[in-house]
């Protein structure tokens, strides 16, 4: 049996109504250009907005909680053991907010073949002193190489340069609202004054913008040892150890086993923002099924031409098998007119989505919340093209199939005797 | 020589719409290599119903039919087409040209199916049963633009391209005027004279059956005479 031949005539049935052809076609390359698009887009923005905080966020977090002791000392005295405690008025006791020992656990976890890297930090609560003003504010002590490697530090700097926080003694880097409260420009002196009530005067080398402006409007950085020394700290002192891992979704598993090992209270990233992976799974969901929805109307589309055709067609069908072709000969010839339709159309619909996300990858998106961004973000990722087109071949196919049955199973001595 | 190509044996049908009616009654009847055999009766008679079943089109019937000497009774839809194919041509009352492809596209496509014969060899051959029937400058044609009488030689060649063994046709000359009608009975004659073909054709036109080599004459679903 020559496929040949059944192409051609599929060929010659499909360029005999070339106008239906192009209009179920285009269909389909329409909703294929849109469900390109509208995933790409989508999964683009998702990625901004995670990146947003995922970025600047560490996948696990060691640091010390400041909480009442959950083990009162009247509960190990043994001569109370049998007795009942009743403790009022329990206060978080005076315990440091330091992490204990830790460069050797720093030291440790760096080893540890998960772990891409990790950066230390110090949170200090500060007040910035404006005339008479005082306004509240966070200064993190963060080491800038290891921030910036991991952490994207200086993609987030709108003016200034990262390194000068290490390299001039006494630098910070102010929040892009707080700069603006303070109207501290670059070069310029702020003083802070720490909760211990000690006052510092410490040089802007450079301004920075997360995009939150709620953060941006209390947060700064400065290197560790300028912190340690606004807090009067000895130089291994340090609150907060941040890791990063090579594979994210390690994350809650290795937090559990670092808190043990060094009794320690440990974040992961997924407790610590889930609010984000719900509202990317959601946004996907609603790219998808609106994609799919348009490919179903397409296919619809296909499915009335095919009928549409088998009906003007009926006398072709009867004479093909009346010489000799099977029914699934001719169903063959329909499938392959409905999958003609939908190979075209997808290409060309993936064709078209490429350019209209290209293009709207060229409109400029520029935000005071987002500095690295310029133009609309697009992700280019080559399985929605996979997708798109096993989809479009998939609906055509399916769209064709009862037509197809329908035309093999044509009496031809019912079509020609009627006549 | 003579084999038999077409035999029917007892073969009966009934139409239940609305009420069991017996079309077909115990037909029993052969047709040997090289006869021109006409099937006449009146309108009703079971004469074109008796055809589709020769033709292996219809195959809700009792009975049993062989075609050169094989038992088609009980094969597969698809054996079937294949019988169809190879051993029986075909003309209809209407031509059932196809109007996407040329005239040349139409005569062959049969042959282009059945694949046994590399395409310039059945190319040559619907050359040479063009010029046989005489329509050879319509080759390139599209069926579209074919008077009748043309349309219903180029489907007379599209039954021969195969070389069956049974050219079968229901009213060929039915939607023709007389000169047409005498152009596709001398092309049937010509067919039969020269390479001793095979051919059982349904009338009503008793002139047209006069000059056959033998009249099966068909009443009330019965031969009644042959």
């Amino acid at each position: 049996m020559s496929s040949k031949l059944i192409i051609q005539i599929a060929y010659s049935l499909l360029m005999a109504r070339w106008k239906q052809t192009l209009v179920a076609a285009i269909g389909v390359t329409f909703s294929i250009t849109m469900f390109i698009t509208l995933l790409s887009f989508m999964t683009g923005l998702n990625k901004l907005l995670d990146g947003l905080i995922l970025n600047r966020t560490a996948h696990v977090r060691l640091y010390n909680e400041v909480r009442p002791d959950s083990i009162q000392p009247v509960e190990i005295a043994p001569e109370f053991k049998s007795n009942y405690h009743m403790i009022r008025s329990v206060k978080s006791g005076n315990s440091r907010q330091e992490i204990y020992n830790s460069e050797a656990i720093m030291d440790r976890i760096v080893q540890d073949e998960r772990v891409l890297g990790i950066a230390p930090k110090i949170t200090s609560q500060v007040f910035f002193n404006e005339g008479s003003l005082d306004i509240t504010g966070v200064v993190y002590g963060i080491d800038v190489e290891a921030e910036t490697r991991l952490f994207f530090f200086t993609d987030y700097m709108v003016k200034g340069t990262a390194s000068d926080l290490k390299n001039v003694a006494n630098s910070i880097v102010l929040g892009k609202g707080l700069a603006d409260k303070l109207l501290a420009d670059v070069g310029e002196m702020v003083q802070v004054t720490t909760a211990q009530g000690e006052q510092f005067r410490l040089k802007v080398v450079g301004h920075f913008q997360s995009g939150l402006q709620e953060l941006d409007k209390t947060q700064s950085f400065a290197s560790i040892t300028t912190v340690q020394k606004l807090l009067g700290k000895s130089a291994n002192y340090v609150t907060d150890i941040q890791i990063k891992l090579t594979d994210v979704s390690l994350a809650p598993k290795l937090a559990r086993e670092f808190g043990t090992i060094f009794s320690i209270d440990a974040e992961d990233i997924q407790t610590a923002n889930s609010q984000f992976e719900t509202g990317t799974t959601i946004r996907t969901i609603i790219s998808y099924a609106v994609g799919i929805t348009l490919l179903v109307v397409a296919g619809f589309g296909i499915y009335n031409i095919l009928n549409m055709m088998i009906y003007e067609k009926m006398d072709s069908i009867a004479i093909l098998k009346a010489t000799g072709f099977s029914g699934t000969d001719v169903n063959r010839i329909f499938i392959l007119i409905a999958l003609g339709i939908g190979f075209f159309g997808g290409i060309t619909g993936l064709l078209m989505g490429y350019l209209l996300s290209s293009l709207i990858d060229q409109i400029p998106f520029n935000t005071a919340a987002l500095p690295t961004v310029t133009t609309y973000p697009i992700n280019y990722n080559p399985i929605y093209y996979l997708i798109g087109g096993a989809f479009s071949l998939f609906t055509t196919w399916f769209a064709g199939y009862f037509p197809a049955r329908k035309a093999s199973k044509i009496d031809p001595v019912v079509i020609i005797r009627g006549k | 020589m003579s084999t038999t190509i077409l035999e029917a044996k007892h073969i009966y049908k009934q139409f239940y719409d609305p009420v069991k009616i017996d079309v077909l009654k115990d037909i029993n009847f052969q047709v040997q290599s090289g006869e021109f055999v006409s099937v006449i009766g009146k309108s009703g008679c079971g004469k074109s119903t008796l055809l589709y079943i020769l033709s292996t089109m219809d195959t809700d019937y009792q009975g049993e039919l062989y075609i050169d000497g094989k038992k088609m009774t009980g094969l597969k839809e698809k054996e079937l087409a294949a019988v169809r194919n190879e051993k029986i041509g075909f003309v209809f009352q209407f031509h059932y040209l196809l109007n996407e492809f040329s005239v040349m596209e139409n005569i062959i496509l049969p042959a282009r199916k059945l694949a046994r014969k590399p395409i310039e060899e059945v190319k040559e051959r619907s050359l040479f049963l063009l010029k046989t029937l005489d329509i050879t400058k319509l080759a390139d044609k599209n069926p579209r633009q074919l008077s009748g009488g043309e349309k219903q030689r180029v489907a007379i060649a599209r039954a021969m391209i195969n070389e069956p063994r049974i050219l079968m046709g229901d009213e060929p000359t039915g939607n023709l005027d007389k000169k047409n009608s005498e152009i596709v009975f001398h092309t049937f004659q010509q067919l039969a004279q020269e390479f001793q073909q095979s051919l059982l054709i349904v009338t009503h036109d008793p002139e047209f059956a006069e000059r056959t080599n033998r009249i099966i004459e068909m009443e009330d679903g019965r031969i009644i005479r042959q």
